[in-house]
Parts: structure tokens; C-alpha cells; sequence
């Protein structure tokens, strides 16, 4: 009798934790959106949410990268200044002519960006790992010189593209779309698939979720956790480039404010998407949903009355802080 | 009976009838238990006896789950966290309680500082604090930083904190564990000297010899249960262990099989020295299982992490099955077919928030697919047969590994372990904090390994363990291997005679 109450007890249980934390994002997505349906009819419509999620992107991919630095129980917040970092390099070699072919160059700067994003990301890795620097203070170092470098190399303006003939070419990567989704969500959804498998299918993803959990029983069981965690910031670079890749054909051109505080929102979307910020839990999908319950928020604000859209800040700033409340509340009853 | 009580002065501290369960898991079963005003009582029993959590209920740490504790005759509620120390009840911990970023001074007057005119009087603590270590005989300096003492002399400062604190009652937890004979001498002759002045001892020490000197009476304890309260003088260390085993040690163990002496070395170990550890070398033949005895702190878990490639090492080589390995390189170990399994389950073994799978699996990852791509199937397989083999009893497979008990997780260890197939297994601790029943399945694992072909090393602190389970056994003392026993001459005499350094090899 009793052992039957028991077991039912723990399955129960055991449902809670499994579900609740990771159900519990995409519950708020929902609800953000029959509040907005509620406060303006235009909100719900396909047009606007295509819209919301194409703004989404660039920080929902930097907080798919975020997911495994965080996953491993670091954190990295250079993310904003890499983008404005990794974007003014790719602009001023496009603008520098080296390769007289558009489409080569366009390819070129494209393999460039990306080496670039990883190398930013395996010099963040490496200070954290080799240099043993708290990752906090390590990337909060290179915040500062990523973002000094743009604001150099722009000397304090902006950095346009130039070329005419280029624009027209990179132009679709932002506003093109494929089978009529905007190019931007079909980028979103790959990445989120890819580092989902990489997260939940492959070795090093059950070593990132070990490193992060109990760096120690990794240790003791074999898993070189520096590399592990190495190869995680350099992940986060290859997110920040792919996010470059669909910034730079919107605007054209960078300044020492771009990607300012998107550190803040990329932490917040893998937080409020239910990764434990303590590391040892890591869930991609929640993340996006993360990323997309910010831009709701805003654009909710956008539409309604009720509150200025200045205070988009606080309310991110309160939603962490939320999120936060939550996870621990339903870790406290399990 | 009342004659006796005459002699022996009032009962200041008593247990009535107190039993103790932690998460439905009883420890303790209506023991009684009294102390009288200056007298020096032994509490024993083997590991899991219930000996410390007796002690930690009657100094206040843990709450009885029923029964009562009485102070000079009135029942009372020992307050928690060490407030009891108002009442004059202190405990001496078995792990160090002393704050390594102060001084001896400060931390004989933490939390109860003295002042004049609300300013630290350091001048009056700092006298006070010598005329105590001189009391003890200690020769440590009251201005020295704890992180520069040795362990010994920390122990030393523990005590002194205890005895400035105008203690009735003093629990010393293996006090001498770490104590030279010369420094135990010197702790025996100041515990003597305050029980002439009335003070209360409870002194909880695996070394029977140590308690046939020092101790008035003897309580001991088995399976958390009361067996006997007894004068000291009229027992001899055979009737204590007798008391304290209770049950025949063979069924316990499984029968011993020694390895061909002509059976090939699986491990050499040649002057390794890291850290603490010295010159250590021994070799392992296939088929063996070899103990390592020792006090705490003795060096065994140095150097065996040294030998799995866990912490560098200083000096000396490892050659596994004739292939030499690189210091500090755990893959390289593995690779060459040996695996160690820490003491430290729950912060170095698993993944407490995780799975069984996640947790099984970890080690040998490479097994279950190619390129870094992970077969779900091939893991349930491994699970099913690892629950098999080592008779994991979990209800439910996607329970989290913190809410197993103790002996499901020590098997769960044992199986991701031998997920990576070694030839050679160090199993640091087999059977640390689970149940006997457990104890028995895991010793018979270890045998059938053995029997395998498997060469084991056992490092356990439990002596009958060793005795029980090994064909050879080492002692560490020190951070050296001091004896090497073999056949009849490993007995609890003996590994202690090398382990408190009465007993030296003859030659390396």
C-alpha cells in the first residue's frame, strides 16, 4: 500500500522536474501571445509574428551559442562587442576592394567573418581555460577591448559598406526568403537544429552538459574539461559570426553602439528558456523560445498603450529576474 | 548498583532510548547511553555503527527522531549548530573546524572575542591562548597562520579551542588519527589531568589499544544498536572487537583466490612521489587483489590518483601491462586498460542531477557511436545490462542519481567504471556509507573481477575490508609504504602496528 503511494509519489515527482522546467517557456510563449492577441487584433496576424521572429535572430542565434557556454557552467559577455567587433572587420575588408569579383568577395568575407568569430571565441576560451581567469572577468576584459577596437577602427562613427555592387548582392541574406519564410527564421531554425544535435546526440555535447554540472566527476572520468570548455567560447563565435552574416546586409554598416547590451538579452532568452545558469543543463529549443518571448514583449509594448516602449529595458531587466524566481521555485519542489 | 554510582561520581549527560532515521533509513535503534561527571568513555563500533551520529545528537548537531537526552538529570533540547557549547558541551570534529585565513589565537577566541571598550584586548587573548597550548604541551605558536600548521598541530588547536571553552563535556572524534605517539601521549596525559577535575570525556577511536589505556568505561555499538556499557578494566581488546564484529566475518566476505606467483605484473609502480607521497613502489600480478590500509591523511589516495594519471607526479614511473605512462595523463592510463574509482561518489563520481544513462555512460562514450554521434539504443543496452550485472534496483531508469540511496549509487559507480573494461581497477573506498547487505554484493563484484583476471587495488580505511577481501596489503603511513603484508600476517595488529609507525620494513 504505502510502497505503491511511494512509488507513485516519486513518479509524480520525477514528472515535475523532468517537465515543468522545460515546458515552462514555451507556457509563457503562449501566453504572450494571447495577451497580445488581446491587446491589439494586427499583433496575432502572420505578418507581424514573421516580423517579430526575424528581429529575433540576431540574438536568438548569439543565445544558442550562449546556451553551451552557459551549458558548461561559464559565461560570456563579450557577445555584443564581438558582433560590432566582428561586423566592422567584415565591412572593412569588403570596402577594401583586395578581391575585384563581387560574388568571390562576398564568399571571401563570409569565410572571413566566420574565422574571425571563432577566433574571438577560442581567445575567450583560452583566457578563461589556460589563463584561469573567472569567466566573468575574462570576457568582461574582452568586452572592453572588442568594443575599444570598433570604436578605433570606426573612430567613433560608423563604418558603412561602400560598394554598391556588393549591397545589392548580400542583400537578401537579411531580407530574401526561402520557400517564402524570411531568410533570417530559416537561419534561426538551422542553427537551433544543428546545436540541438550537437547538444542532445553527440559526445561533446554530454561533455559539455558534464563539465558544467560537476567539472570534477568530468575530470575523474576522463574529460579533458578545458578543451571542453574551450571549444564551447569558440561555438559562441561561430554563433556571433553567423549573427554578423544577417546584421551586416540589414543596415550596411556598423558604429561603436552596435550590439550594445545584447549580451544582457542573449543571457536573458538561454535563462528565461530555462537553462540553469549554474551550468549542467542545457536546453537550445527553450532558448530560442527565449529570444522570441523578449521580442514579443517589445513589440507588445510597441502596440499597446499601457507602457512607453523607453522602459524596454526595465522590463527585460525584470524578466530575468523572473525567469530566475521561477527556476528556482520549481527546482525548490522537486 | 548504588555503590557503583557512588564511586563513580553523578551522570551528567545521558540518552534515553534515542533513535535516529535520515530520508526513512534508520541509524540508530533506542540506544541508551550515559556519562558520568569525570570519566573517560570509549564509544565504539565499526564505520556505520552509529557512533557519530550519536555523538551528533548529544552535542546538538542532529535531532533525535525519538527518545530524550537528559543534562544532569533533566531532559533538555539541544540547541543546534554548536550552541550547545553555551551548556558546555563541545565537540571536537573529526574534520578540522578552523578557519585557514586566521591565526591560532583567532580561532581559539572565534565568535567569542574578547574586548575592552568594545576593541579587540588581543594582547590578553594571545597570553590566554599560549597558557592553553602550554597546558596541552603544544610547542605552536599562538601567532601562526592555521595554513601553515601541520595537520597534527591543527588537531592540537582544535583540542585547545575545546578545553579554553571551560568544557563538562568533551566528544573527541578519532582524535589521535593523525597524532604522533609523542603528541597522543601528550593529549592522553591533559585529558587525564582534566577528568581529575571533573571534566567528561567521549572519546570515539577505532585504536583499541589507545582505549584499553585511557578510557574508564566502554559503550559499543553495532548496526546502530546498544550492545554493551562496560568498565574498561575488566575487558581486553579481543572481547571489544568481539563485541563490536558480532558476526562471523566469513559469510561477509567471499573466499579468497591467490593469483599464480608465476602470473604476469599488470602494474608497476616505481618511486613515485608526488606531493605528499614518497618513493612509492609496488607491483600488481593479473588476477590480484592488493590493499592499501593506512590512517586518513596517510597518502593512499595521492598516490593512486598519481598512478591514474589525476595529479602529476614529482618523480618514478608507472608502467602499466609494460608500457610506461606519462605522468599527469589520464587518457593514456585508461587507454592502457586502468580505471580508478574515487571515494568521493557524490562530488567526484556522478552526476548527482542526472540520469543513470547519462551517468553510466559518461566514461566510455566512444563505445555508443561514431564520429561523436551517440546511438540511444546502444546506451539503453548498456544500461540494461549494467543494472544486471550489478544489480542496480532503481523503480524507475530516469530517476536522478541524488534521490538513489547510497549503496544503488556506489553500484552505479562501480558499473560506469568498469563501462571502460579495465584490466586494472583501483577502487579507492568500495563501500563507504551504504549497508551491509550492499557491502557483501559489492565485495563479492570485486572477487568475481578478480577471478576474471582482473588485477584490483583496494584502498579502504575499514580494516576488516582489507583483511577480508586482499591477498596482499600495504600500509601507508606518512605518505610512504611502510610494510607490505602478506598471508597470516595480515591481521588488524599488525596493518595498525605499521600504520601508527611502531613497525617499519626492513628494506625497500
Amino acid at each position: 500500500m504505502s510502497v505503491n503511494e511511494e512509488s507513485r509519489e516519486i513518479r509524480r515527482r520525477s514528472w515535475r522536474d523532468i517537465d515543468l522546467r522545460a515546458v515552462a517557456p514555451f507556457a509563457a510563449l503562449v501566453l504572450l501571445l494571447i495577451v497580445g492577441a488581446l491587446v491589439n487584433p494586427n499583433f496575432i496576424g502572420l505578418t507581424n509574428l514573421a516580423n517579430v521572429a526575424t528581429r529575433s535572430a540576431f540574438i536568438a542565434i548569439i543565445a544558442v551559442g550562449a546556451t553551451f557556454v552557459i551549458s558548461s557552467g561559464d559565461l560570456d559577455l563579450s557577445v555584443g562587442s564581438m558582433v560590432a567587433f566582428v561586423a566592422s572587420l567584415m565591412i572593412l575588408f569588403m570596402n577594401s576592394g583586395a578581391i575585384a569579383d563581387p560574388a568571390l568577395m562576398l564568399t571571401a568575407a563570409v569565410v572571413l567573418t566566420v574565422i574571425i568569430g571563432a577566433g574571438c571565441g577560442l581567445l575567450n576560451g583560452l583566457i578563461t581555460t589556460v589563463g584561469r581567469i573567472e569567466p566573468f572577468i575574462a570576457t568582461l576584459g574582452t568586452m572592453g577591448i572588442y568594443r575599444g577596437l570598433t570604436t578605433w577602427l570606426s573612430q567613433g562613427g560608423a563604418i558603412t559598406l561602400r560598394e554598391p555592387e556588393l549591397q545589392t548582392l548580400y542583400r537578401p541574406a537579411y531580407f530574401g526568403s526561402i520557400l517564402g519564410v524570411p531568410v533570417p527564421i530559416v537561419v534561426i531554425l538551422a542553427v537551433t537544429a544543428v546545436a540541438a544535435f550537437v547538444l542532445y546526440r553527440t559526445r561533446y555535447g554530454r561533455h559539455v552538459v558534464a563539465v558544467g554540472s560537476n567539472s570534477d566527476v568530468a575530470r575523474y572520468s576522463g574529460i579533458p574539461v578545458n578543451r571542453v570548455r574551450t571549444i564551447a567560447f569558440v561555438i559562441q563565435g561561430l554563433c556571433v559570426a553567423i549573427a554578423v552574416l544577417l546584421y551586416v546586409p540589414r543596415l550596411g554598416s556598423t558604429s561603436a553602439t552596435t550590439g550594445i547590451l545584447w549580451e544582457l538579452q542573449a543571457i536573458t532568452a538561454v535563462v528565461v528558456g530555462g537553462t540553469a545558469l549554474k551550468g549542467g543543463a542545457g536546453r537550445v529549443w527553450g532558448t530560442i523560445c527565449g529570444a522570441f518571448i523578449l521580442e514579443l514583449v517589445g513589440n507588445i509594448m510597441l502596440l499597446s498603450n499601457f507602457i512607453s516602449e523607453y522602459l524596454i529595458g526595465a522590463i527585460q531587466g525584470s524578466i530575468i529576474i523572473i525567469a530566475m524566481l521561477v527556476q528556482r521555485s520549481l527546482v525548490r519542489k522537486s | 548498583m548504588n555503590s557503583e554510582s557512588v564511586d563513580a561520581g553523578t551522570t551528567v549527560l545521558s540518552a534515553r532510548r534515542i533513535s535516529k532515521s535520515f530520508n526513512g533509513v534508520q541509524v540508530l535503534f533506542s540506544v541508551d547511553f550515559d556519562l558520568r561527571a569525570g570519566e573517560i568513555h570509549a564509544l565504539m563500533g565499526e564505520n556505520g555503527a552509529g557512533k557519530s551520529t550519536l555523538v551528533k545528537i548529544l552535542s546538538g548537531f542532529e535531532q533525535p527522531t525519538s527518545g530524550e537526552i537528559l543534562l544532569d538529570g533533566n531532559p533538555i533540547k539541544l540547541p543546534p549548530n554548536g550552541a550547545a557549547e553555551a551548556l558546555g558541551i563541545v565537540i571536537i570534529h573529526q574534520e578540522f573546524n578552523l578557519a585557514e585565513h586566521l591565526t591560532v589565537t583567532e580561532s581559539l577566541f572565534l565568535g567569542r572575542e574578547v574586548t575592552r571598550f568594545g576593541v579587540l584586548d588581543r594582547k590578553y587573548m594571545r597570553s590566554e591562548a599560549r597558557r592553553v597550548l602550554d597546558l596541552l604541551g603544544s610547542h605552536v605558536d599562538e601567532n601562526a597562520m592555521i595554513s601553515s600548521l601541520s595537520i597534527a598541530d591543527k588537531q592540537m588547536v582544535e583540542i585547545a579551542k575545546a578545553i579554553s571553552r571551560d568544557a563538562r563535556v568533551v566528544f573527541m572524534d578519532e582524535p589521535t588519527a593523525v597524532l604522533s605517539r609523542e603528541e597522543t601521549n601528550f593529549l592522553f596525559r591533559q585529558v587525564r589531568k582534566l577528568r581529575d577535575q571533573g571534566t567528561s570525556f567521549v572519546f570515539v577511536s577505532h585504536k583499541l589499544d589507545e582505549v584499553m589505556e585511557l578510557t574508564d568505561r566502554v559503550t559499543v555499538l553495532r548496526d546502530g544498536q546498544w550492545i554493551k556499557t562496560s568498565r574498561t578494566a575488566i575487558l581486553d581488546g579481543e572481547a571489544i572487537a568481539q563485541l563490536m564484529v558480532g558476526r562471523e566475518l566469513s559469510s561477509l566476505y567471499p573466499a579468497k583466490s591467490e593469483p599464480n606467483v608465476d602470473e604476469e605484473t599488470a602494474l608497476s609502480v616505481k618511486g613515485l612521489s608526488t606531493g605528499y607521497v614518497q618513493d612509492a613502489s609496488f607491483d600488481v600480478r593479473k588476477g590480484e587483489i592488493i590493499g592499501f590500509s593506512g590512517m586518513i591523511g596517510s597518502g593512499r589516495t595521492e598516490l593512486m590518483e598519481a598512478i591514474a594519471g589525476l595529479r602529476p607526479r614529482t618523480a618514478g614511473e608507472v608502467v602499466i601491462k609494460g608500457e610506461a605512462v606519462l605522468s599527469g595523463d589520464v587518457h593514456a592510463a585508461n587507454r592502457c586498460g586502468l580505471a580508478y574509482m574515487t571515494k568521493d561518489r557524490k562530488s567526484k563520481g556522478l552526476l548527482l542531477n542526472s540520469g543513470m544513462m547519462a551517468n553510466l555512460t559518461l566514461q566510455s562514450l566512444d563505445k555508443h557511436g561514431k564520429f561523436g554521434y551517440l546511438s540511444p539504443s546502444s546506451e539503453a543496452s548498456a544500461l540494461e545490462r549494467a543494472r544486471r550485472r550489478f544489480d542496480i534496483r532503481v523503480r524507475d531508469g530516469s530517476v536522478a542519481a541524488r534521490r538513489m540511496s547510497g549503496g544503488n549509487q556506489q553500484k552505479l559507480l562501480l558499473a560506469k567504471v568498469m563501462e571502460t573494461e579495465p584490466d586494472i581497477i583501483i577502487i579507492d573506498e568500495p563501500t563507504r556509507g551504504i549497508d551491509v547487505g550492499t557491502k557483501q554484493q559489492i565485495y563479492h563484484f570485486i572477487s568475481a573481477l578478480a577471478r576474471d583476471g582482473r588485477s584490483i587495488i583496494v584502498v579502504s580505511s575499514e580494516m576488516p575490508e582489507v583483511i577480508g577481501l586482499c591477498t596482499r596489503v600495504a600500509v601507508m603511513r606518512e605518505g610512504q609504504i611502510v610494510g607490505m603484508l602478506e598471508g597470516d600476517e595480515i591481521s588488524e595488529q599488525e596493518i595498525m602496528r605499521y600504520a601508527a609507525g611502531l613497525k617499519k620494513k626492513a628494506a625497500a
